[in-house]
């Protein structure tokens, strides 16, 4: 019988949740949560579960590839996969670099599944096989069904459609297939051709990526003429949230005036991010938003000024179109309190 | 955000933990953190050094303001 092996984070390896983020990666010789009904419909047999916190993975990237490459080498097994990982972005980069390293190292075939909205899947498309998965564990069932599917085909040697059949993100690699009809290559850009002509859909054989880039703004000359704004996505606000901006999926903002302080205090400001452990932050917000250092320099003349307001929303789960609306928002007041650049923190 | 910042022409230096994801996204001035519960200080250490190591990255993100860069850029700290 075949066998896999299949990485999990801290909250799906039930280990706990933000506050065991940090947890270190351990292998099991068992199926720990979402392994088990993954296992139940594999044509093989999960030997181990990996298990590592989001935060150790992301911080200690090496330290914990290192451990598990090593502890890999011990096993014998022929395919990995890892998650869901849905749009949890930390995870999803987990998944991800945990995935190309087994890959590089073993040569074995590897599976995960995210939202399409997931970092994860820019960096990692082209280096294995994502499923598109859903946006919460709320889907959990029908990705683990796409992903056993996928792993199946693979386990028993079965020639694989493509991306866009087996539902994984197109990883870029070109393949030589007989189109239905055997019709050259020719007949195929002449019937496009006329299509298009006919003002009639199409659909193209050669999609170009897009990348969305924006060119480099111009840097500050003088800065000590500058007024700098902060803004970041770490959900750092007044204790009683006035601007009720939601925990995580953000769609809400909050700008809060901080003319007065010279940092940020504990119980005054606090985090509603749901996306990772608050005890630090609750501690000395200034760790998110760093007012107290940017004071120091507003004092010492390095920058003009520090705008009198900052600028925070919840960076997790949050999706690209309310981001991208949100920061818009806070531009337009950036801009009509004449801010001249911004430093954003992110956790 | 940042890159919608950037587009509407103000210099944005993002300061972040997962560097992968930044330079994913497109941001073009990247200043590491820490981690990504605590960015700028560690709270296991004295209240001093988390204030060094704070002022200290926070100046590093100033000085990417004021570079004239090419390429997206990733800026070195010292602590």
């Amino acid at each position: 019988m075949k066998k896999a092996i299949m990485y999990v984070n801290q909250f799906f390896g039930q280990i706990g949740g933000e506050d065991k983020a940090d947890f270190k990666p351990v292998i099991r010789a068992e199926q720990v949560g979402p392994v088990q009904p993954m296992a139940a419909q594999l044509h093989g047999e999960i030997t181990h579960t990996v298990i590592c916190g989001d935060n150790f993975m992301g911080s200690n990237t090496e330290e914990a590839l290192a451990f598990i490459i090593g502890e890999l080498e011990k096993l014998e097994f022929d395919l990995f996969i890892a998650g869901p990982a849905f749009q949890a972005g930390r995870y999803g980069v987990a998944c991800g670099s945990v995935c190309r390293a087994v890959s590089r190292r073993f040569g074995v075939p590897v599976v995960t599944s995210m939202h399409v909205e997931n970092p994860g899947v820019e960096m990692f498309k082209k280096d294995m096989y994502i499923m598109k998965g859903g946006n919460s564990a709320v889907k959990m069932r029908g990705n683990l069904a796409d992903m056993a599917r996928l792993c199946n085909k693979l386990l028993d040697g079965e020639p694989l459609l493509g991306a866009e059949a087996e539902r994984y993100f197109a990883r870029g690699i070109r393949h030589q297939a007989w189109t239905e009809g055997n019709s050259t290559a020719a007949d195929r850009a002449v019937d496009m051709l006329l299509k298009r002509v006919r003002g009639e859909a199409f659909v193209t054989e050669l999609p170009i990526p897009k990348l969305d880039r924006v060119p480099i703004a111009t840097a500050i000359h003088d800065l000590s003429k500058a007024k700098v704004a902060l803004v970041t996505s770490g959900g750092i606000v007044p204790v009683e949230n006035p601007d009720k901006i939601q925990s995580a999926s953000a769609t809400r903002w909050g700008r809060y005036d901080i003319s007065s302080m010279d940092r940020l205090e504990s119980g005054v400001f606090k985090t509603i991010h749901a996306g990772y452990d608050p005890a630090a932050a609750d501690a000395d917000p200034n760790v998110v938003v760093p007012l107290d250092a940017l004071r120091e320099y507003e004092k010492e003349g390095r920058i003009g000024k520090l705008d009198d307001h900052f600028y925070t929303t919840v960076g997790t789960g949050t999706t690209q179109g309310e981001a991208q609306r949100m920061a818009r928002e806070m531009v337009e007041c950036l801009k009509k309190d004449g801010v001249d650049a911004v430093i954003l923190t992110s956790t | 955000m940042v890159k919608e910042i950037e587009r509407a022409g103000l210099p944005v230096v993002q300061m972040c933990n997962l560097l992968p994801v930044a330079k994913t996204t497109g941001a073009n001035r990247i200043v590491p953190t820490i981690s990504i519960p605590y960015p700028l200080g560690d709270p296991k250490t004295s209240r001093e050094e988390q204030n060094k190591l704070r002022y200290h990255r926070v100046g590093v993100a100033l000085s990417a303001l004021t570079s004239d860069i090419q390429e997206q850029t990733v800026f070195k700290v010292d602590i």
